[in-house]
């Protein structure tokens, strides 16, 4: 299995704030005096350092002659706009970390909108006591994950709260995204004959988080597959408004996000459980642990669903593309069922996948 | 004289294989073959259920068999007395209560051991009773206390946290404990004179544990065939099949299709557990009654991690919902869309009984894998409006 690349925190690098200074983050660090100036001008503006961010405004100012200049047409698009909270527990996991998780989360919510995503905004909730290494950490991550999309982190706020108020830290990310003339996403758009696209295989970032919280060993470590859907987005806007809905499965899985699109537009599903691909470690895992796959959260994989005609073009273009490159149609929207998702086994017979109720496992974003 | 017979045709390797689509067809056309009259088969275990209901196993059974959902469902047959205990103990200050996940959502009289964590009880959710071992010993200030419920399955594990804090001197670590046995439940459920099932799939998984000698007396005794079966569809294919076989030709014999994972004598070592830290007793299952030594309690030289003991909770008044049926759809004489709130008042938001909660209850099962679509539809828009 690929491992994701990691940042390397020991070199280049090092956290601006000296162990010798603050190990630990305190109260006063939000407090808005020194302190807060300090934290922020040493680690936050030094690395998502760009012209709107650096104005240091209490709102980032955004020039539309800005969006112009990266090649939008700004009279005919349209703005995406999102918000999300990322709470994982445990904050460092295996194949990522709870800021990269932020960034590439608020990322996906834009894209699956079928927005290119330009801005976002960072607020952090920190507990006293956070370890600053490890802040610089999530920081540096957040950078990175920035880079990769393409977008600017322009505006932020930091808020420290007593210990045991909070748990090391919760992260807020807002996102402005811009949607292209001739794309038209939205669940209603779902309608019977269309193809349902997987980019890939499912369950891998509930059952990593899962595996690093309870301490679950396997002989190839399970990692979360969080990453930015951009590339997935870039090769199939040419397709226009012949892409009906895109969702990222995150929180309650594939099962949820089919069960919700069906029962928005009104249309059935019939899904094939042999064309959902799960690594056999997290085959496994699920197996020991009691837990569904279909509804184990993803954080790097997109369902499109599709016009008939295109959708052996668009599961070609995925293909060729490193995140979409174990990409399948898993199935089609029907007339028959309507509200409901219906999955033929692996035994030929055929079942009701139904909208979960509850949480399988709680905080895996 | 009840023999045990063994056929190597039917083992089978791989998890893959055990959900294979052609396996599955050729199993389905010669039950079909072989079946001549009505037959009328319980699987024991909940997980067996759950996997009928998952890969709707009846779509490939000839429509003269049919499948009874028995009471193997440790969560759903824990009596609501203990429940409200459990509850009552998981609110005190001094207290860190812990459970598998399944037990946090089981309504009690008035409201579940979710609702008390979310009250600010200490009720943490772990995966193995060992882990709650752990916390005791982390935290020597609190009372740690494990729900420990289930079948013989679950029983070794629990056995062996209460061997393990004892033997590194931890004294702040008890079990509430309701351990349930399956062969009695079965014999129950034969001298009933309710009693419409003619062959019985066992449970495998407990099978591996205590192995199958306990059940030939009861096969012989009642005249039903007994097949330990495994969990997978295929698996649980074999089973009827070979119940029916047997069925058919008049046979009342107790068989392994299981053999892959259970043998006679079973596990000897987690027996052993099991004898040292537990010993028999009358229990009350929920929605069954009071089943003569169908349970296990902690033996006396083990009382001091009884909790029940350690913490005296009196004056429990249990009050049951007067719409649930869990206890006719727990012995097989109702199925759950026969129950009057099935997906209206009880959902699994929203329970009124244990099999609506559990991943072994039969009413969740029936509830997310849709077991009758159109009612379920109906039932639904129905409960949409209202």
């Amino acid at each position: 299995m690929k491992q994701k690349d990691e940042i390397d925190f020991s070199s280049g690098l090092s956290c601006p704030i000296p162990k010798s200074d603050y190990e630990h983050v305190l109260l006063a660090h939000g407090g808005g005096g020194t302190l807060s100036h300090q934290l922020i001008s040493k680690l936050f503006f030094s690395q998502f350092d760009n012209e709107f961010l650096n104005e240091q405004h209490d709102s980032a100012i955004l020039p539309l002659l800005s969006l112009r200049q990266a090649g939008f047409n700004v009279d005919k698009s349209k703005l995406a706009f999102t918000t999300d909270s990322y709470v994982v527990q445990p904050i460092f996991f295996p194949g990522g970390n709870i800021g990269e998780l932020a960034v590439n989360g608020t990322v996906n919510d834009l894209v699956v909108a079928g927005a290119k995503p330009v801005y976002i905004s960072v607020g952090f909730i920190i507990e006293e006591g956070l370890l600053i290494e490890d802040l610089w950490k999530i920081v540096l991550s957040m950078k990175e994950a920035a880079r990769k999309s393409g977008v600017k982190i322009v505006t932020g706020d930091t808020k420290v709260v007593d210990k045991g108020k909070g748990d090391k830290i919760f992260i807020n990310t807002s996102g402005i995204g811009v949607i292209k003339e001739g794309i038209n996403i939205s669940p209603k758009r779902c309608k019977p004959g269309d193809k349902i696209i997987l980019s890939g295989r499912i369950a891998d970032h509930g059952i990593a988080i899962m595996s690093a919280r309870e301490g679950l060993e396997f002989e190839t470590a399970i990692v979360s597959d969080t990453a930015p859907l951009i590339d997935l987005l870039d090769c199939i806007e040419k397709f226009g408004d012949k892409i009906h809905v895109m969702r990222d499965p995150t929180r309650g899985g594939l099962a949820s996000s089919l069960n919700e699109i069906a029962e928005i537009a009104n249309v059935g599903m019939l899904i094939d459980e042999e064309k959902i691909s799960i690594l056999d470690e997290v085959k496994g895992a699920c197996e020991i642990l009691g837990l569904d796959p279909l509804y184990i959260a993803n954080e790097g994989k997109m369902i499109a669903i599709v016009a008939n005609d295109i959708a052996d073009d668009l599961l070609k273009e995925w293909r060729d593309k490193e995140l979409g490159k174990e990409a399948e149609i898993i199935g089609e929207v029907t007339s028959e069922n309507s509200g409901t998702v219906v999955m033929k086994t692996t035994i030929g017979s055929k079942r009701i996948v139904d909208m979960i109720s509850g949480e399988q496992l709680p905080r895996i974003c | 004289m009840t023999k045990c017979i063994f056929n190597e045709d039917t083992q089978m390797k791989y998890l893959d294989e055990f959900r294979d689509g052609k396996a599955a067809r050729k199993l389905s056309a010669e039950i079909k073959s072989v079946v001549t009259k009505p037959w009328q088969i319980m699987e024991i275990c909940g997980g067996q259920t759950h996997s009928i209901l998952k890969y709707s196993i009846e779509e490939l059974l000839p429509e003269e068999i049919t499948l009874i959902h028995g009471p193997g469902c440790p969560v759903c047959v824990t009596p609501l007395e203990l429940i409200d205990k459990a509850i009552s103990i998981a609110q005190r200050e001094d207290v860190i209560f812990t459970s598998f996940g399944d037990m946090l959502r089981v309504p009690g009289s008035k409201h579940d051991l979710l609702s008390v964590k979310a009250k600010g009880g200490n009720v943490k959710m772990v995966y193995s009773p060992l882990d709650a071992v752990k916390i005791a010993e982390n935290n020597p200030e609190k009372n740690v206390v494990f729900f420990a419920v289930g079948f013989e399955t679950t029983a070794p594990a629990n056995a062996m946290s209460v061997i393990e804090a004892k033997r590194r001197g931890i004294k702040n670590y008890s079990i509430l404990c309701s351990h349930v046995l399956v062969p009695p439940a079965i014999e129950a459920l034969l001298s009933s004179k309710n009693n419409n099932i003619q062959g019985f799939l066992a449970a495998g998984h407990v099978c591996a544990v205590m192995g199958y000698n306990e059940y030939f007396p009861i096969a012989e005794k009642y005249n039903v065939p007994i097949v330990v079966t495994g969990f997978e569809p295929i698996d649980i294919l074999q089973g009827i099949l070979l119940t029916v076989k047997q069925l058919e030709v008049g046979k009342f014999e107790v068989q392994n299709q299981y053999s892959r994972v259970v043998t006679s004598e079973g596990n000897i070592s987690a027996q052993k557990l099991l004898e040292e830290v537990f010993e028999r007793t009358d229990r009350k299952w929920r929605g069954i009654g009071n089943i003569p030594s169908s349970g296990f309690k902690l033996k006396d030289e083990y009382s001091d991690y009884d909790a029940e003991k350690i913490f005296k909770v009196e004056n429990i008044e249990t009050e049951e919902s007067p719409l649930c049926i869990a206890g006719e759809v727990l012995q097989g004489i109702k199925k759950p869309i026969e129950c009057s709130a099935f997906g209206k008042e009880c959902t699994p938001e929203h329970p009124l009984g244990a099999p609506m909660v559990s991943t072994e209850g039969a009413c969740a099962a029936y509830f997310h894998y849709g077991k009758v679509k159109k009612e379920k539809h109906v039932i639904a828009s129905e409960a949409k409006q209202s």
